[in-house]
């Protein structure tokens, strides 16, 4: 409807094919110490193209968008912009060559309108020494932009009445006003729902019908089966295929993302699963109150709980330990059901969580690790009021010695350790009591390769001796190759349960976008 | 004992230095045994707005609560006629409840501790001043209490009562803080709230126990600068005394950030305090510069802490890097 419109103002070019691209990468390397994020990278984009982006987490997705943005810079290759060539773009270049992006987390300002946020630092003023805003003028700015992507909000409203997928239309509005050339969306409907997604999609042909270029990362593959005119597959910091036309089909991307030898992480366990320790009947969360989850975990089984960002994942591991409260539901710990309201109720039954944030949630930076790993039991140093410090710091030297924490002295600020070594700590903090069942939500997320191996080691230890364990993750690598079982979520549902045979990313995938298998 | 600490020690010992040498009289028995007394009635409530601070609070209605049971208090001995026994912990409890009151509003209902408490510090002094309907409240003439007077205002041994007093609170309050469960876990609400409820400390209640702790303290102390002044008129008594609190405590070394401090630092913040306020007396100084020369000290101490920090973490960094560059320069 607004096709005519645009296209009036902003033509497209005859031979689209003949002129040079927008944007050129050319032999795009990034290395970091030990690790090659981004190897040899071509990736090129015209007006008026939209071209997706797809790849595992850790394909090199989000290196290749700060190298784009200008806020890493490359180690090897060239980058042709506005018909200049860089080795490396400053976050300067990349605005004035037009790049403009969309953020899974959008950076606007909640206290301010609509177009206060698109025209933000660039307000038209009237004269004079004290600089006020011309807000006539900035609403004239604003209105034609918002008209072109068919807002349904006005310039002057608050942005805090906004929905997040208007928010989102915000941000493109900003981009635009800004002159962008060049768009590039990170995950941008991951949290929309189906019909905010339709209208993100129209814009998109919108900004393609009036000249812009369009990069779309999104692990949602239906949609980039349908908005895409090419699709660029990263594995392993590499272009592994580029997609054109007829070839742009769900099932092929999911091949080419995937097709690795999964290195082998699977340690089997020493005896098959005993009885039910952790038992969740209609549980719901707040974050999806319609949904409810059925869940049992056996004692010495590693369960892995997979699915997409915003499935629902780490809110429910937070009802079940008594972070967030729990609409509805029961949970049983060995047979028998238990009250829990607090994290205190859930670590007296012997029920623990590492949680997802390790450096919020998991451990007290500033504080020794002694302090850290006695904090939750602090109760049993002190038997006569005052805590035994002799005391606490022999049990904390030995689960430092025991889980291999890698420091000079218990008394060193968990700061100054590696993110490995902190993990550690977060555990030593719950194996110095007695575990029944354990909540690991993204146990290796930040953690180097030696480090996760020691991790998974352990994890299996603990299930050896009985305990129930839950695994969330999104490495895929992880979750295939850790759990004895799997479990996927959907939207806050259980969309499916593998057994080891049936173990593929293929199936992962498949459970996690809410299709059967 | 931290670095801080010595550091503060040492800049008591060189302004009183200064004070003694242009003035004898700073160290004659009766001046400090004056001195010694304000210290002990300041560090009272001063050691009680620490323990909201490290909760990563802050209480800013100590002055209208020590004029309120101030009043309380008077009119409960004098003219009620309550045995001074009963009188002292009916203030207290009452000082309980308020703090009770202020940390249910904080974590309950999730209010802004610098919102409620300044709400507090209105309130409260107007309470005081319709109660005495804004007259002086004091004892009648040739009213007198022995046993109460010689608790509060007497000497042992030359030492001021309040002053024992404040050790005796002081050492008390080192082992809750430093040494007991609850105290470890209020630095730990203090430093990273989350991270102390993911550990399974129930962190509301470590709050509310702060505010109690405080006001509770707070009412103690009342109940000491009541029975000094003897007479208290509401709209004055007790002005600003939270903002003496506050600097004893940041002197001290506690962040209003939270999670940091300590009792021997609140002590000796205290008691540069009062004798700065001394050093203005003595010096001849006009008293009505008072606050200007405390809030010039404040400010310099605190810059002068930060800059040595930053100083220490700069030769530290410098350090580590030439260790690290050291061997890459041999190979």
């Amino acid at each position: 409807m607004h096709a005519g419109a645009s296209a009036a103002t902003l033509p497209i070019h005859q031979s689209p094919i003949r002129e040079p691209p927008l944007l050129d990468l050319i032999g795009i390397s990034k290395t970091y110490p030990g690790v090659v994020a981004l190897d040899r990278v071509d990736f090129s984009i015209r007006r008026g193209e939209v071209v997706g982006l797809v790849g595992e987490n850790g394909a090199g997705k989000s290196t290749l968008m700060k190298i784009l943005g200008g806020v890493v810079a490359p180690s090897a290759g060239t980058i042709r912009l506005d018909g200049r060539s860089y080795e490396a773009l400053t976050v300067a270049d990349a605005m004035a060559g037009g790049i403009a992006f969309v953020h899974q987390e959008l950076n606007l300002f909640e206290n301010l309108d609509v177009m206060g946020n698109i025209l933000i630092g660039r307000e038209p003023l009237y004269g004079g020494p004290l600089r006020l805003m011309n807000r006539p003028a900035m609403e004239a700015q604003v209105r034609p932009i918002l008209a072109r992507l068919g807002a349904d909000f006005a310039p002057d409203a608050p942005l805090a009445d906004l929905s997040l997928a208007q928010m989102q239309l915000v941000e493109i509005a900003k981009a635009l006003s800004l002159d962008a050339r060049l768009v590039i969306l990170d995950e941008p409907t991951s949290s929309l729902t189906l019909s905010e997604t339709e209208r993100l999609l129209r814009v998109i042909g919108e900004l393609k019908t009036g000249g812009v270029g369009v990069v779309f990362i999104s692990h949602r593959l239906h949609e980039v089966e349908r908005c895409c005119d090419r699709v660029v597959v990263l594995r392993d910091g590499r272009v592994v295929s580029t997609l054109a036309g007829d070839m742009i089909q769900h099932d092929q991307m999911i091949r080419l993302m995937i097709g690795r030898d999964l290195r082998s992480l699977y340690i089997p366990p020493k005896a098959l699963p005993g009885e039910t320790v952790l038992e969740l009947t209609g549980v719901r969360t707040s974050a999806y109150p319609e949904k409810t989850v059925d869940l049992a975990i056996r004692g010495g089984e590693i369960v892995g709980l997979a699915g997409l960002v915003g499935a629902g994942r780490t809110e429910l591991a937070r009802a079940i330990f008594g972070i967030d409260a729990m609409p509805a539901g029961e949970i049983r710990l060995g047979g028998k059901p238990v009250r829990i309201v607090s994290a205190r109720d859930a670590i007296d039954h012997g029920l623990f969580l590492i949680p997802e944030d390790r450096k919020r949630s998991g451990v007290l930076l500033d504080m020794p690790i002694a302090t850290n790993i006695t904090l939750p039991d602090l109760a049993s140093y002190a038997p006569a009021f005052v805590v035994d410090l002799g005391m606490e710091a022999t049990r904390a030297e030995q689960q430092k010695r025991a889980l291999g924490i890698r420091a000079p002295s218990v008394a060193t600020t968990v700061k100054s350790l590696s993110g490995g070594n902190q993990q550690k700590v977060v555990l030593a903090k719950w194996l110095s009591m007695r575990p029944r069942a354990l909540i690991f939500d993204e146990p290796t997320r930040g953690i180097d390769v030696g480090a996760k191996g020691e991790i998974y080691a352990l994890m299996r230890e603990l299930a050896d001796n009985g305990v129930a364990i839950l695994m969330i993750s999104s490495d895929m690598e992880e979750v295939i190759g850790v759990s004895d079982r799997v479990v996927v979520l959907h939207e806050g549902g259980i969309s499916g349960h593998l057994e080891r045979a049936q173990f593929s990313e293929h199936n992962v995938l498949r459970l996690a976008v809410g299709k059967a298998i | 004992m931290l670095k801080k600490d010595l550091g503060l020690l040492l800049l008591i010992l060189i302004v009183g230095a200064i004070v003694a040498t242009i003035n004898p009289r700073f160290l004659s028995p009766i001046n400090l045994s004056n001195t010694a007394n304000l210290i002990g009635l300041f560090g009272l409530f001063s050691l009680a707005q620490a323990f909201v601070i490290i909760s990563g609070g802050i209480e800013l209605s100590v002055g209208s609560i020590i004029a309120l049971l101030g009043v309380v208090f008077i009119d409960l001995i004098a003219n009620v006629e309550l045995s001074w026994a009963l009188a002292v912990p009916v203030v207290v409890l009452l000082g309980v409840a308020m703090g009770w009151v202020h940390g249910m509003l904080v974590t309950r209902l999730g209010m802004q501790p610098f919102v409620v408490t300044l709400c507090g510090l209105l309130i409260y002094r107007g309470i005081a001043r319709f109660y005495t309907e804004d007259a002086t409240a004091g004892f009648a003439f040739g009213q007198s209490f022995p046993t109460l007077e010689w608790l509060t205002t007497g000497r042992s041994f030359g030492i001021p009562h309040s002053t024992i007093a404040f050790a005796l609170v002081a050492l008390i309050l080192a082992v809750v803080l430093h040494r007991s469960v609850f105290g470890r876990y209020l630095f730990a609400v203090g430093k990273n709230e989350e991270a102390a409820r993911y550990s399974g400390i129930r962190t509301n209640r470590i709050t509310i126990a702060a505010y109690v702790i405080c006001c509770g303290l707070t009412a103690l102390a009342a109940i000491f600068i009541a029975m000094y002044t003897r007479s208290i008129s509401p709209a004055s008594h007790g002005n600003f005394y939270e903002l003496y609190a506050i600097a004893a405590a940041v002197l001290g070394g506690c962040s209003l950030r939270g999670g940091e401090g300590s009792v021997l630092g609140v002590v000796l913040g205290t008691i540069l305090l009062q004798v700065l306020q001394n050093l203005v007396n003595l010096l001849g100084i006009p008293s009505s510069l008072n606050f200007a020369v405390m809030g010039g000290v404040i400010l310099l101490g605190v810059l002068a802490d930060q800059q040595l920090i930053a100083y220490r973490q700069r030769a530290s960094g410098a350090h580590t890097a030439r260790t690290r560059a050291s061997p890459a320069a041999t190979a």
